[in-house]
């Protein structure tokens, strides 16, 4: 089983063009910012949203394709959702919503209820069918969602930032339920989110989206070591540099000034990754081996576990993670004037 | 800073009087009834005729009303098309209007020589001063209250949830059936039931375009103006009882909607 799709849609001042190929038993991830069109990618394959131009085909069968004018309507398409807030009909106990999609389906009524008795049960919660949406925890209605989108056995399962609604302390525990049951379904499963824990925990590919277009894509390892937005780097907490490589080993960066790099490298556009970690930040001009000095000015300076992060107004700029000793030692305030170096065999480098 | 338990003395002076003009009214009403022959009034045949009546007509208008009201407010909450503000004036008006005025343009349009009304009479169909008349009139005037409530409830419903039971495989219709009307549902029955006493208790639009005939058309309101100038007070007083009640029980049930504002 497989998702081919070639998905453009036309709104008012904002385009979505992507192309995907996903196979069936694995996991993808569409993550970006918000307005990079995440949703209206699911609103598109799920066919609440109709194609511009593309084709979007499952298995072999086309359900939307403009040009020959398909368009099979979402409740015959075999798609299932699970909606952000999970959207479980409140007017229905949770049996009831999971009986929904078989009721449709022309299942009769004992049938599809046993059959959702059993779904109540495959995930955690047959002594709950009588409880109203309202009476269920964050977490047990998402599990509800997720057995109601799957009752009726799509070939495709999408879901919509499953996780957002839930708060800090559950989102660890339904998260790793949720991938405990992703695992059993044996379609094709597409994931929105705009956490990179959530992908990164639930996904085995990360398709990048920003402004319509995927900007990069790859598993989630891949993802976080070379990011290729600025987006993805800061969600990561890296610091990703765009810049031109020469000859001599020099990268002349966009944001103003250069790097020296180790490695050998790639002409032509480059990317290069510093981890915070390997920026360390002096109040004296520093001697010794760290190739790339430069200087500026610190901008915030904000506690991240027992570490400090400190963002420095610079030509590039750059964020440094810092103890909490050299914060002090060093009496480093916003305003106060810094070197800055990276060390060059810290320094990873990629083509844009 | 003054004492802060103690109510100024004036307004709750105002107030007092103003609440006093909604109970004075109906204590009189309670005392003068003639409790000892109530039911026997209740009983006798006109009286009987009114009630049957009243009640079949303010069913058959409600009817009316669910059956054109209930797209007609999802028309207007969901679709757009020019001119939905104007329907919406038109559609809300007959609650502004004094219904002696709708029962006159009624007359006009549906009356023998109206220019629906003329040709209604050609297929043999006549409805001033017949009981199907007084229906219409009762719908002209009731089903705002339908529409209003029940379009207010479409506009606040999350559409998400019909885009859920679409993907869960179903189709317009049935989105309609078990998703949306089931979500308005309690507006749907409090539009209901205002619609209903609202029909009930017409009385302009119903003597000007329906008549005022016993068993056809002469509805509990209509029996209540005549035997009160007439033949029969305490009649009127007893049928005003019951119109009294209806109207506290609608109150009573849709308490949760208006009387726990605080």
């Amino acid at each position: 089983m497989t998702l081919s799709a070639a998905v453009r849609v036309d709104v008012t001042g904002f385009t979505l063009d992507v192309a995907l190929e996903i196979d069936a038993g694995q996991t993808t991830a569409v993550v970006g910012p918000n307005g990079a069109g995440k949703t209206t990618l699911l609103r598109a394959l799920a066919g609440l949203r109709a194609l511009s131009s593309g084709r979007i085909d499952l298995d072999g069968s086309v359900l939307d394709e403009p040009e020959t004018g398909t368009y099979v309507p979402p409740e015959r398409r075999p798609v299932g959702v699970v909606f952000q807030d999970n959207l479980l009909f409140p007017h229905l106990d949770a049996l009831d919503n999971v009986a929904f999609g078989l009721r449709t389906r022309r299942h009769r009524r004992r049938d599809a209820r046993r059959l959702a008795v059993d779904w109540l049960d495959r995930v955690g919660l047959a002594g709950r069918g009588h409880a109203r949406p309202s009476e269920l925890s964050g977490g047990q209605a998402q599990r509800i969602a997720l057995a109601r989108a799957l009752a009726p056995k799509p070939a495709l399962l999408l879901l919509d930032e499953p996780l957002a609604a839930l708060d800090a302390t559950t989102r660890n525990d339904v998260r790793r339920d949720l991938r405990h049951h992703l695992a059993t379904f044996s379609g094709v499963r597409l994931l929105i989110t705009h956490d990179p824990v959530d992908a990164a925990v639930l996904a085995d590919n990360i398709i990048v989206l920003d402004n319509g277009r995927i900007a990069q894509t790859g598993t989630p390892a891949e993802i976080t070591a070379r990011p290729r937005t600025r987006w993805v780097a800061e969600l990561v907490g890296t610091n990703l540099l765009a810049g031109a490589a020469n000859r001599d080993g020099i990268i002349r960066l966009d944001a103003g000034g250069t790097l020296i790099v180790a490695d050998p490298l790639p002409m032509g556009a480059v990317f290069a990754v510093v981890h915070p970690r390997a920026v360390t930040l002096h109040r004296e001009r520093p001697e010794g081996s760290a190739r790339n000095t430069w200087r500026g000015h610190i901008a915030t300076v904000e506690p991240v576990g027992d570490r400090y992060r400190i963002h420095v107004d610079a030509a590039p700029p750059v964020v440094a993670e810092v103890t909490t000793t050299a914060v002090r030692d060093l009496g480093l305030a916003e305003a106060a004037a810094v070197w800055i170096t990276a060390k060059a065999t810290e320094i990873d480098v990629y083509p844009a | 800073m003054g004492i802060p338990d103690r109510p100024p003395l004036f307004p709750v002076l105002i107030a007092t009087i103003g609440a006093l003009l909604f109970a004075l009214p109906l204590a009189g009403l309670l005392w003068r009834a003639p409790w000892s022959s109530a039911w026997d009034e209740l009983r006798s045949g006109p009286a009987r005729d009114a009630l049957r009546l009243s009640l079949l007509t303010s069913l058959s208008a409600t009817g009316i009303a669910l059956a054109l009201g209930v797209p007609l407010a999802w028309v207007q909450a969901r679709v757009d098309y020019p001119g939905k503000r104007l329907v919406r004036a038109l559609t809300t008006l007959p609650m502004v209007l004094p219904p002696v005025v709708g029962g006159v343009a009624l007359l006009l349009a549906l009356g023998r020589r109206g220019i629906v009304g003329s040709q209604l009479d050609k297929v043999g169909l006549n409805l001033p001063f017949t009981t199907a008349g007084a229906v219409v009139a009762e719908a002209f005037v009731a089903m705002p209250f339908l529409v209003l409530t029940l379009e207010a409830a479409f506009r606040s419903s999350d559409r998400r949830l019909e885009d859920a039971a679409r993907t869960l495989g179903a189709g317009r219709f049935t989105v309609f059936r078990r998703v949306t009307l089931p979500l308005v549902a309690p507006s749907l029955i409090a539009g209901t039931v205002l619609c209903w006493a609202r029909a009930l208790g017409e009385f302009g639009a119903t003597i000007t375009f329906a008549g005022n005939l016993q068993g056809t058309t002469q509805t509990l309101p209509l029996f209540v103006y005549i035997k009160l100038e007439g033949s029969n007070p305490n009649g009127a007083i007893v049928l005003s009882l019951v119109l009294l009640v209806v109207s506290l029980a609608v109150l009573v049930g849709l308490r949760d909607r208006w009387l726990t504002a605080r």
